[in-house]
């Protein structure tokens, strides 16, 4: 464990809340009274279960006991396309749709437990086949349509996808190549309509083949739900198992860290090919009851205001880069808008910034608030609240039902609380929570690997103030974190090793004012390759080819020999620092230096 | 510095970014983001290239008309004139 670093002052004024402007009630006003009586049993109450006593599906809890009951004729998902198109699903029409789809996964031969596969933009198919496979109990997987065919190949193998979900465009550029290498891939889906394409068929046939009732079959709430990939330093991209009982997480964190309303419209602007675009940006939402906002199309600051104002969004749940990016278009940029019905607006991907935070003040007339979580933990974990101050900078407070500290490790492998306010160490929670994964899909040692005791440790470094506020400091491993997405070095350097010209490939995250991080790579050639502006190119174009811009690097240097450890190990930790003009550390573990 | 911005110099610009693309399939009315999967650090990078071989500031509330190639190409012609 790193020693301590000297921690900087806080500067930045604390927000105060003036509870008198709350247009509503907040959810969560006292939080230690909240925390004191909350556990996790209690709040599964919140939900229905399937009727009978079958079970918990996500399912029912976010479409069906709406379907029937008041909220049948509420929009349930406004979908807003490129080029002004627009699509409404009321609680009713989202059940008949999933429930079709789930009827046609049966059609297809398509079993519980098996993992159905989504590659599609912001579209409403994606919505219907994420929500329907979990009502056939199958495992639903939604893939980042940016994303490369290797990054695809990777995923789909792992997850042995049996279905997939995507569209003609996207299968013909980066899917049907593949198929040689993904014998369990026994169906392809395309939602668009065309004529017959081999080893795929068409959605619509499908659909309005299959019958618009559907029964879920009882479901344990431990059964896998959700497969969502996540990167570490080394190995191939682990499959973190969600369960369906995640959904009770998934519920309560909409009721407290994003203080939904029933009459909320929501915003989450994330795809759900990441964690945040599904347990945001379809279940939590959809469990609430309220109406959620889909738009196709990509960040654009003033369509953003535009759908804002248009749509009277009440609670906006954003990332930094877009964020930041939108702070350089300046706060009159917002003015011409009429964001009245905004109440709530907050952030997760990265740190945000504390001027990104204040600057909040100055555009929106409240702060963003900026919460923390990953993909293992499948919800929200710290949150700066509504109703509560904000520290700009800050990841804020635990949620209820959450335990957070601060720990290090210690020499007998076990690990130690710090106790010690604004003292760095690794961010670990308390396990136990609904939506904690169940473990990385065939990866039983790495899943292990991330307890000890009663702690789930994050590989984050953060540090807690004397208030119980969580200060996100790096992480603790070589992870890169860009606009909000982690990216494995080790997935980018495997993809530049495959071109011919490549010797050796370290690949580090630099630090962007924009993007949180860059990927940033370092090769070293082989003998009979010379460096130049033209392979420079054509590496980039390899990699964006095999990876999507997602995970591509963004610069490529060429390097004579990379910085190895005896072992061969290239030392990403020295390269960085090297790049950021930083100390270098301790090199003894050094064996051949980079020239 | 300033030099004209033409659509061969557009081209190169987006060939530095995403030198896989074909750009002989690229018509001028298409979503260049889409179809030269473009992420938005890209498309960022796309503009601050263009302002600095044009020497022309290029304020953010102009972003949305850099979506085509016609769109980008026109901006110019209009700066220029």
């Amino acid at each position: 464990m790193e020693s301590a670093t000297v921690s900087r002052p806080i500067r930045q004024a604390v927000i105060e809340k003036d509870r008198a402007l709350f247009s509503r009630q907040p959810n969560l006003t006292d939080y230690a009274a909240v925390r004191a009586n909350f556990d996790w049993s209690s709040a599964r109450t919140m939900l229905d279960g399937l009727p009978g006593g079958q079970g918990l599906n996500i399912a029912h809890e976010a479409i069906d006991r709406h379907a029937r009951g008041r909220r049948a004729d509420r929009v349930a998902l406004r979908w807003l396309g490129k080029a002004g198109a627009r699509r409404e699903l009321t609680y009713r029409d989202l059940q008949r749709a999933t429930n079709r789809f789930a009827n046609a996964l049966s059609g297809l031969g398509v079993a519980a437990g098996e993992a159905v596969f989504v590659l599609l933009g912001r579209v409403p198919e994606l919505y219907i086949a994420v929500l329907g496979a979990l009502k056939a109990k199958c495992v639903a997987s939604p893939l980042f349509s940016a994303f490369g065919p290797e990054p695809i190949a990777t995923r789909l193998d792992i997850g042995a996808g049996k279905v997939l979900v995507t569209t003609e465009v996207l299968y013909r550029r980066k899917v049907e190549a593949l198929r040689p290498r993904l014998p369990n891939l026994g169906q392809v889906i395309l939602i668009d309509d065309g004529p017959p394409i081999a080893g795929t068929v068409r959605w619509s046939a499908l659909m309005m083949a299959a019958s618009e009732e559907f029964v879920i079959p009882s479901t344990g709430p431990e059964d896998m739900a959700l497969l969502h990939f996540t990167s570490g330093t080394t190995g191939r991209p682990k499959g973190a198992i969600h369960v369906h009982e995640a959904v009770v997480t998934h519920h309560v964190t909409g009721l407290y860290a994003l203080d939904l309303h029933d009459d909320d419209i929501f915003w989450c602007t994330a795809d759900p090919g990441w964690v945040t675009g599904t347990s945001y940006g379809i279940i939590a939402p959809l469990t609430h009851g309220v109406t959620t906002l889909v738009v196709e199309e990509e960040f654009d600051a003033q369509t953003w205001y535009g759908v804002l104002a248009a749509e009277r969004v009440t609670v906006w749940y954003t990332a930094p880069t877009a964020i930041r990016m939108m702070m350089k278009l300046g706060a009159e940029a917002v003015r011409g808008y009429d964001l009245g019905a905004l109440r709530f607006m907050a952030s997760v991907g990265e740190p945000l910034n504390p001027e990104a935070v204040v600057w909040g003040v100055e555009a929106f007339g409240q702060p963003f608030h900026d919460n923390w979580w990953q993909t293992e933990t499948g919800g929200i974990m710290i949150a700066n609240f509504l109703a509560l101050p904000v520290k700009p900078g800050s990841m804020g407070l635990p949620l209820p039902g959450i335990d957070a500290a601060i720990v290090e490790r210690t020499s007998d492998g076990g690990v130690r609380v710090i106790d010690e306010p604004m003292v760095q160490g690794e961010l670990a929670l308390k396990a136990g929570w609904p939506s904690m994964m169940r473990g990385y899909l065939h990866e039983e040692e790495r899943f292990r690997k991330c307890f000890v005791g009663p702690w789930y440790l994050t590989g984050d470094l953060a540090k807690r103030d004397a208030d119980g506020y969580f200060w996100f400091v790096g992480r603790a491993d070589d992870v890169i974190k860009s606009s909000g997405h982690l990216i494995g070095p080790f997935e980018v350097e495997s993809t530049l090793m495959e071109h011919p010209a490549v010797a050796e490939a370290g690949v580090i995250g630099k630090p962007d004012p924009m993007a949180g991080e860059i990927v940033k790579a370092f090769v070293a050639l082989k003998p009979g390759y010379a460096e130049s502006e033209g392979l420079r190119r054509e590496l980039l174009g390899h990699a964006r080819r095999h990876l999507g811009a997602a995970v591509a690097p963004k610069e490529i240097d060429f390097r004579a020999n990379l910085p190895k450890t005896r072992s061969g190990k290239i030392m990403r930790r020295l390269l960085k620092a090297r790049e950021l003009g930083l100390p270098e550390g301790d090199i003894s573990s050094l064996e051949s230096d980079e020239r | 510095m300033s030099e004209p911005i033409d659509k061969q110099t557009i081209i190169e610009i987006l060939t530095s970014l995403a030198p896989e693309a074909d750009f002989a399939a690229l018509r001028g009315d298409e979503d260049l983001r889409e179809a030269l999967d473009l992420d938005s650090m890209d498309f960022m990078n796309f503009v601050i290239a263009l302002h600095e071989r044009s020497g022309i500031d290029i304020p953010e509330s102009d972003y949305p008309k850099f979506r085509t190639l016609n769109g980008v190409s026109a901006y110019f012609t209009g700066q220029q004139r």
